[in-house]
């Protein structure tokens, strides 16, 4: 570990909501910690509902820790910064806006050429040339995913949170995403935490995999995948990860037991 | 009958009702033997005779003068003000219970309020406009603000949107499809308002035009005649109004049908 801190510093994170009874909150993480180097990338997974998005959002700014330090670029996390770009699940982009004016949302402060030059380059960067005036009610869910990916590389973002952003996608265009995002990532440069339940996704993409346990969430483990991109899906360290992933959260993908997603 | 050309059949469809329509109510009254209430034939050549003497023009003209006022003004008013009470909630919290006493009052018994306040010229009528139609268009104004995903105000925030570009680049365009529907409301409310506040606080519009026409000789062929342009200017506006809808800044908010 080198000396300086790292970009993203989370460390004895706890977040707790009221309960339904005043004297007994809800515990939704509990001593939280959490490093990422610059241009990182990292996955958590976790159950569903594990608390795993609540970590995100407090570190993107949106909540705020109930104890402990978030620290991101060796500043305290206070509001959300135009610096480290969220993309959501579904639906952030803006469906008042086209295409181009989505991309270019993050970049009215520049002169416009700049812009015009920056949303051009980032359009074609996510495949949706000849798009550029289409409304996000004509997209498919994949596209306006791409669109909100372009939107935050555009803004020229160091950090990208990603929330489960291909989670309400289907198979094949959840697989193509994943490879255009290893290739703008490379590409790019950036820092990137993706919150994710899909393990396989998780093992395809990050240089290291957070495990973390159901409710109150910690982080239990984490694993890091030292794999060459784009990944062999069929390489023995590839699934060796995985399998290794699964353990941890306490499935047994050999013993005849569920496989796949634990929902 | 078998109709494939949705084109034809959204014209054939209301052509037919209406058609129906105007036969029952030209067979009902020949069944009933009236002799004041007219048939559809005698409410055509009343509305002829209107053209002809050049009050038909001149009070739809005066009423829809009074509508494009009391509307606007109230637009001008309540888009404003349901923005500020969506987004402030202490705006909200000293606002609202005075919205809600304030709204079921119906216009109607502000009439006399009205003529105390501006006498018998357009300015009572245009102000009864205003109160009918500024309650709706803050409330749905209101609500659209309060319901906006947060996903939106996220995005906006992280990307560094504050103040006034915030209500501009993103409440504004967020809640419009639901103001709009709110305005489609409210202009429906005015229409209806004009001619009540026309029927006891000026003399001209069609309202009066109704209210004269049966105080003046029983005239029920003029009445009749009235009701029925009040009934194709309404549908025109809203028409007219509907073509909001269709604007590409807004269609998302209408479901996909």
């Amino acid at each position: 570990m080198d000396n300086a801190e790292s970009l993203i510093f989370v460390q004895g994170c706890w977040k707790s909501f009221p309960g339904k009874t005043r004297d007994e909150p809800v515990h939704v993480l509990e001593q939280v910690n959490l490093e990422v180097r610059e241009g990182e990338f990292v996955c958590i997974v976790g159950p569903s509902g594990c608390g795993k998005s609540t970590l995100l959002n407090i570190i993107g700014g949106f909540l705020r820790e109930s104890r402990g330090a978030v620290r991101v670029a060796g500043a305290a996390v206070e509001a959300p910064d135009p610096r480290r770009i969220f993309v959501f699940q579904e639906n952030g982009v803006f469906p008042w806006l086209t295409v181009e004016e989505n991309v270019g949302f993050g970049l009215m402060s520049r002169p416009a050429s700049e812009r015009a030059e920056r949303v051009e380059h980032y359009v074609r960067m996510v495949g949706l040339t000849g798009f550029e005036k289409s409304y996000p009610r004509e997209l498919s869910g994949g596209m306006r995913q791409r669109v909100e990916i372009a939107r935050a590389l555009a803004a020229d973002a160091e950090v990208l949170y990603m929330d489960e952003p291909f989670g309400a996608l289907d198979f094949l265009t959840r697989l193509k995403m994943r490879a255009d995002l290893i290739r703008i990532w490379q590409a790019e440069k950036k820092t990137v935490l993706f919150v994710t339940h899909d393990i396989e996704e998780a093992v395809q993409l990050a240089d290291r995999v957070v495990v973390m346990s159901r409710r109150p969430a910690t982080v239990q483990e984490t694993v890091t995948v030292d794999l060459p991109r784009p990944r062999d899906l069929d390489a023995p360290g590839y699934l060796a990860a995985r399998d290794r992933i699964f353990a941890i959260m306490g499935m047994d993908v050999h013993g005849g037991g569920a496989g796949g997603d634990p929902l | 009958m078998r109709m494939n050309f949705p084109q034809t059949r959204a014209v054939l469809l209301p052509a037919l009702t209406v058609a129906a329509c105007l036969m029952a109510w030209h067979w009902l009254v020949k069944l009933s033997g009236t002799d004041l209430f007219p048939t559809p034939l005698e409410v055509a050549r009343g509305i002829l005779e209107l053209g002809e003497r050049g009050l038909l023009a001149k009070y739809i003209t005066a009423s829809l003068f009074r509508v494009t006022w009391g509307f606007f003004l109230a637009v001008a008013v309540g888009v404003p003000l349901g923005l500020a009470l969506g987004w402030f909630r202490s705006a909200y919290q000293a606002l609202n219970p005075v919205i809600q006493i304030l709204r079921p009052i119906s216009p109607i018994a502000w009439i006399p309020v009205a003529i105390l306040w501006f006498g018998i010229d357009d300015t009572a009528p245009v102000f009864l406009i205003f109160l009918a139609s500024v309650f709706p268009i803050t409330v749905s104004t209101t609500a659209a603000v309060q319901n906006m995903q947060l996903v939106y105000l996220r995005a906006a925030r992280n990307f560094g949107i504050r103040g006034p570009q915030l209500f501009r680049r993103v409440i504004l365009p967020a809640a419009l499809p639901q103001i709009i529907t709110g305005v489609r409301i409210a202009l429906g409310i005015a229409w209806l308002v004009v001619v009540a506040a026309e029927m006891i606080a000026v003399n001209s519009g069609l309202g009066y035009l109704i209210i004269d026409a049966r105080n003046a000789g029983k005239r029920y062929d003029l009445v009749v005649a009235g009701m029925v342009m009040i009934g194709l200017i309404g549908l025109v506006l809203d028409l007219l109004i509907r073509r909001l809808e269709t604007f590409d800044e807004v269609r998302w908010g209408y479901g996909q049908r």
